[in-house]
């Protein structure tokens, strides 16, 4: 596949930056950045007092490709190596699949794994070793997603 | 006040995304690619995120209450069970066949990309499917 430019200290102001907002989140307000747990208590609430909260979470994640843009003069790269099978195939799997798990990567891998979950620890290890196989499958012995 | 703050917090969650390249696939799929055009950028997103989580969560979680709500809503699961490995090899067979995960897609919404609106919805549909699932199972946990 196409190589993609290693970008240590870009990648790693960025990860600073998650992390920031992780503590603003617990902070403020005492919760838990998971993409996952705020997503779905928006699309699927059980509890209406917090719509909005995690409205203006969502609100001020959708603000930020903007905001790069208006401070660099382009919008962050965004390519697409699969084709649109893969995404709407791998978007379902992945609803499916942070639903059971109750987290990804923001919340088991960063905000779990910060507090020593034993839960995230775990779940963190599962769904990177999963990703890696699946990359390996599709990539060197399928050839092509 | 507790919104502007909280919109904020997104921003910054936001800008952390797209500038350390986590709402890229292209890059998020190399990282998974060891065996092929690995890079190994994303290990940095991890490292630097959780290092200041980490830090922070200790000077935090020591106070009674966050700053505006009454207490920390803190998840209380400790089962290593089938739903949360199983769940969790289940999301990184998708993560690796899309290249996007939940926390990379969201910001990303907000350049209008097309690819990025099929999986979020694909992803949405995904969740209303497992919930729906899950209704008829047991109750939901979260982290």
């Amino acid at each position: 596949m196409t190589p993609t430019e290693f970008t240590p200290f870009v990648s790693l102001g960025g990860g600073l930056l998650i992390g920031l907002s992780a503590v603003m989140l617990m902070a403020i307000l005492g919760r838990i950045m998971g993409a996952t747990g705020v997503l779905t208590g928006l699309i699927m609430p059980t509890n209406t007092s917090d719509m909005g909260w995690r409205a203006a979470l969502v609100a001020g994640m959708v603000t930020a490709p903007t905001l790069y843009l208006l401070a660099t003069g382009d919008w962050p790269e965004i390519s697409v190596p699969v084709s649109n099978g893969a995404l709407i195939l791998g978007g379902l799997i992945v609803g499916i699949g942070v639903t059971f798990s109750g987290g990804c990567t923001s919340g088991h891998g960063v905000c779990g794994i910060a507090r020593l979950s034993r839960r995230s620890i775990v779940a963190t290890g599962v769904f990177m070793a999963a990703a890696i196989a699946t990359v390996f499958v599709t990539r060197h012995l399928i050839g092509g997603f | 006040m507790r919104l502007i703050l909280t919109y904020i917090t997104g921003v910054v969650f936001g800008l952390g995304i797209v500038i350390s390249g986590m709402a890229n696939p292209a890059k998020v799929l190399n990282f998974f690619d060891i065996a092929g055009t690995w890079d190994p950028s994303l290990a940095f997103v991890m490292g630097g995120a959780l290092t200041v989580t980490a830090i922070g969560y200790r000077l935090i979680l020591g106070r009674s209450a966050p700053a505006l709500d009454t207490r920390f809503h803190l998840p209380t699961a400790t089962l290593l069970d089938a739903r949360l490995i199983g769940g969790s090899a289940v999301f990184g067979v998708g993560w690796g066949i899309a290249g996007f995960c939940p926390g990379g897609a969201l910001p990303a919404l907000g350049t209008g990309n097309i690819n990025v609106l099929m999986f979020v919805g694909a992803m949405i549909v995904g969740i209303v499917l497992a919930r729906v699932a899950q209704a008829r199972l047991v109750r939901p946990t979260h982290v």
